[in-house]
């Protein structure tokens, strides 16, 4: 109950932002269409921790931060790989563990893996996520486990 | 003013990683290391051109539509990313690797 309350605020707040007209008829029938959209949600039986996790909290927007400035200094380090004469490149496929309980917290890791430039997640398996790095440096980098450790504790307990 | 050249900044930083994006795209060797040249273009180019894009708009809805791009990118794009390289590795696709003879720089 509490995720359909919350995707029907997050989905009228949307709604509002898009629209940008604040007559009550509007405003009526834009609530009447998020409620018809969360029925037809909850009868897909999609609303729940996975599709809407609103127990991740205030822990996501402090990730995101972080997770920005990494996009940044990869993004940097990329540039270099890219401008310099010779391709300085060195590129891996291995096996990096995850320490996450859940999958949306193994979801999490891999798409921040694949958003941070230099590195790619190309597969899931029992053992942890399948990484494509653009240079052994990258992958060291990322076997240090730092992201890793952020991600499990914005999954938190769950 | 202020504004103006902060948003001409920002775009122009971002057109410059969008250029390098490209450049890589056509430099690097196999489809796995030009997806890594694209997601600079995906995330920090199209990021900086936004925010440039954002302080033109101010304060208002269209800022607001603006972040909205941004994060429908961001969830996007890793997909699309990910997706491709999955698919080319399940197609049999080695990724390129430096031969031992030519060591790593």
């Amino acid at each position: 109950m509490r995720h359909a309350l919350s995707l029907f605020v997050g989905l009228y707040g949307l709604w509002l932002a898009l629209s940008g007209h604040y007559t009550p008829f509007l405003l009526a029938i834009g609530a009447a269409c998020t409620a018809f959209a969360v029925a037809v949600a909850l009868r897909m039986d999609v609303v729940d921790h996975e599709g809407h996790p609103i127990h991740l909290g205030y822990r996501i927007p402090l990730y995101w931060c972080w997770l920005t400035i990494q996009i940044l200094l990869s993004a940097l380090t990329v540039t270099r790989i890219v401008l310099s004469p010779r391709l300085r490149i060195d590129p891996v496929l291995e096996t990096v563990p995850s320490s996450q309980k859940s999958d949306l917290g193994k979801v999490i890791y891999a798409n921040s893996i694949t958003l941070t430039p230099g590195t790619l997640t190309t597969s899931v398996t029992a053992d942890g996520l399948e990484v494509h790095a653009l240079t052994r440096r990258g992958m060291d980098e990322l076997k240090q486990g730092g992201m890793d450790r952020r991600v499990t504790a914005v999954e938190g307990e769950s | 003013m202020i504004v103006d050249i902060l948003s001409w900044i920002s775009i122009g930083i971002g057109a410059a990683f969008i250029l390098v994006g490209g450049l890589g795209l056509v430099r690097m060797p196999d489809v796995f290391t030009r997806l890594h040249a694209s997601s600079v273009a995906d995330t920090a180019g199209a990021g900086f051109i936004l925010l440039g894009f954002m302080f033109q708009a101010g304060l208002s809805l269209t800022a607001l539509k603006l972040v909205l791009i941004f994060v429908f990118l961001v969830f996007t794009a890793p997909t699309a990313s990910h997706a491709l390289a999955h698919a080319a590795l399940l197609d049999g696709i080695r990724p390129w690797t430096r031969k031992p003879k030519d060591p790593a720089p």
